[in-house]
């Protein structure tokens, strides 16, 4: 297995795009950290694309390179290996080379400048978010065989959970606004993975002074160890059950 | 004000022909009690270096009260220490340690009651409920004091300065830290507050009210429970104060509740909650004030009157002004806001496109507060910026006509 994801590993390496992203990353800390006065408005402008380029780049690049290397795949499905180990070798090295990425591009800077409990979550947040959809984007390219069909799924799955889900959720406190909502809101962020995130970051950023009520009762939950227990804990779960529905499919699929 | 201070110089000048007398350990007094019951007016009374339990003592006389090599008057938990009434009183250099919590009475470590022409300065309280209680008193100085309390609870700590109608008074130089309010002020007029620095405060660290013409001047707010509270009063100016990181769920750095025909000017209000909290406030001038990373700079009710806030600058707030209603009956003219992205064609310094500070999201979240958990969502974003463009929800004519582009300094 770790032969395979050695030779995904040296693929990704070679186009050059996770290089790329890399250096984007880097950059754009960077001159956050630069401009900002004050280095935990700019952890908090860095939470912004966080949220928004890591899955959008994490779920592009996943299906991308499913399709490219499905040759390869279908070369290593001849040899005695099974069809679990060839995919979670594939995730394995995607998910690696994308997470070291992450480290390396926001990492650095935040190391570097604003080294505190905000930083670290804002870290592991990042890297859970990456995983989390490059296993959704490899249930997306797994489950449709055409390219463009599967890139424009990932696409649709990155603009609900980044945008619609967000406007549902704001359909439903105007609708039901009558009734106490806040447990029902922290059950339903629950179901997005960037929800989640963003709602676990903020409370680490002392926002949630801003938010009234409802910010203390989520910091009350959040803010204790069962709450970042629960949030890790949701979190690897949006990262494993795509990747265990994707491991089925896979493993009956007609190539 | 030089007033107050000519009248207490003279009367420092006079005690020069008085008796005074020696207080201490190994002196012919060795009681506080007996001297002030010896001393006759004008006296001059010296308590020297040393620990004083003799429950309450009562001035009631025209004299001085001078601490030498740091005396501590202690009040065991148990007693009011000093009740100082009359007039012409100094009460200087001495330091006050634990005086008397009752749930009835206001003990304080220094009360001061029915008195005119009193000098408290250069003392030191520690561990009071009420540290200095001013009841009914005309033109007294305090300044130059220390007091740290215990951190209790709100019933059961006291105000760390408390004055109570009084009229023509300053409070000065003081440090106040660890009470229920830094300081207190009900009833009060003609009076000033300056260069105090009142910090980690369980409640305000100014609580002001029914109070009218006075004025609060280059005080440092820190760390409060609630900031600062100005109530029911009106014709009190605010300036040069500086209000820092009053955060929390209910904090703010300045709340305005029920507060005409003042000015706040030139103050500076860093990481509070809310800067600016105003609510049924009428014709007050907000100017020149500087308001940095605070969550919201200016929460101002609909029932807000007449107010004109300009040449203020607005930078790294979360949200710069909010409201609660569509109706806005204020002025906003020529402050500066780095949200602005508007240009000026014919560099006269000011933009040429009016700026909408009340952003949608923070009108959403006051109608409906559960929505505060979407803050900083990408979608609350291009909502912000739809409504930028096309105004609906916001209140139309609340707009600053002419923003500045470069921000003035202080």
């Amino acid at each position: 297995m770790l032969k395979i994801s050695k030779y995904v590993l040296y693929d990704i390496l070679r186009n050059r795009v996770v290089l790329a992203y890399t250096a984007f990353l880097l950059l754009v800390s960077l001159s956050l950290f630069q401009m900002e006065e004050n280095s935990s408005k700019a952890v908090l402008s860095l939470l912004n694309i966080v949220l928004i380029v890591v899955p959008l780049v994490s779920m592009v690049f996943s299906t991308i390179h499913w399709y490219n290397s499905y040759e390869f795949i279908e070369l290593m499905l001849t040899q005695p290996v099974s069809r679990k180990k060839v995919l979670l070798s594939e995730f394995a090295g995607i998910g690696s080379s994308l997470v070291t990425a992450y480290l390396v591009g926001v990492g650095i800077p935040v190391v570097l400048y604003n080294f505190d409990s905000t930083g670290i979550a804002l870290l592991l947040i990042g890297s859970l978010l990456t995983l989390v959809f490059t296993s959704i984007a490899f249930f997306a390219s797994i489950k449709s065989r055409d390219k463009a069909r599967g890139i424009g799924a990932a696409l649709l799955l990155w603009f609900f959970f980044a945008l619609i889900f967000d406007g549902l959720l704001l359909v439903i406190l105007f609708a039901f606004s009558d009734y106490p909502l806040e447990k029902v809101i922290m059950v339903l962020s629950s179901f997005n993975p960037i929800d989640l995130g963003r709602i676990y970051l903020m409370l680490q950023m002392d926002v949630s002074a801003l938010m009234g009520y409802t910010g203390a009762t989520y910091k009350d939950f959040f803010g204790s160890s069962a709450g970042m227990i629960y949030t890790f804990g949701t979190l690897l779960l949006w990262m494993i059950v795509p990747l265990l529905l994707s491991l089925r499919s896979f493993s009956k699929k007609d190539l | 004000m030089k007033r107050n201070i000519t009248i207490l110089l003279l009367l420092l000048s006079t005690t020069v022909f008085a008796n005074s007398i020696r207080v201490g350990k190994g002196q012919r007094i060795t009681s506080l009690h007996k001297a002030v019951e010896m001393a006759q007016a004008g006296d001059t009374i010296l308590l020297q270096g040393g620990r004083y339990k003799e429950g309450n003592t009562v001035i009631n006389k025209s004299l001085t009260l001078l601490g030498e090599n740091n005396p501590v008057l202690d009040g065991e938990n148990k007693y009011e220490i000093l009740t100082v009434t009359g007039s012409g009183i100094v009460i200087k250099g001495i330091m006050f340690e634990n005086s008397g919590y009752s749930s009835m009475n206001d003990y304080a470590s220094i009360s001061v009651i029915d008195a005119s022409y009193v000098l408290i300065e250069n003392n030191t309280i520690r561990n009071a409920y009420f540290a200095i209680h001013v009841a009914n008193a005309t033109t007294c100085v305090v300044q130059h004091n220390t007091i740290s309390g215990l951190t209790k609870t709100e019933q059961t700590s006291g105000n760390g300065i408390h004055l109570w109608k009084c009229d023509d008074m300053l409070v000065k130089d003081n440090d106040v830290q660890g009470h229920r309010d830094g300081i207190y002020f009900e009833f009060v007029t003609n009076s000033v507050i300056q260069q105090n620095n009142s910090h980690n405060n369980i409640r305000y660290g100014l609580h002001f009210m029914f109070s009218n013409n006075d004025s609060y001047i280059d005080n440092t707010f820190r760390d409060n429970g609630a900031g600062v509270a100005v109530m029911y009063s009106h014709h009190v100016l605010m300036q040069g104060n500086h209000f820092v990181h009053n955060w929390g769920g209910n904090a703010y750095g300045l709340l305005l509740k029920e507060i005409s025909d003042g000015q706040i000017l030139q103050n500076k209000f860093d990481n509070n909650t809310v800067g600016i909290l105003m609510e049924s406030t009428n014709r007050i001038n907000v100017d020149n004030n500087d308001f940095g990373s605070n969550g919201y700079a200016i929460r101002m009710a609909a029932s807000c009157n007449e107010n004109i806030l300009q040449y203020n600058a607005f930078a790294g707030n979360t949200f710069d002004v909010a409201t609660n209603g569509t109706l806005m009956l204020n002025t906003l003219r020529n402050n500066y806001w780095d949200k602005y992205d508007g240009y000026d064609m014919n560099k006269d310094g000011y933009g040429d496109v009016p700026y909408h500070p009340i952003s949608m999201y923070s009108m959403v979240i006051e109608q409906n507060p559960n929505a505060a958990v979407l803050m900083r969502s990408f979608m609350v974003t291009l909502l912000d910026k739809a409504e930028k463009a096309i105004p609906s929800l916001t209140p139309e004519n609340m707009f600053d006509e002419k923003p500045m582009m470069k921000r003035s300094s202080l």
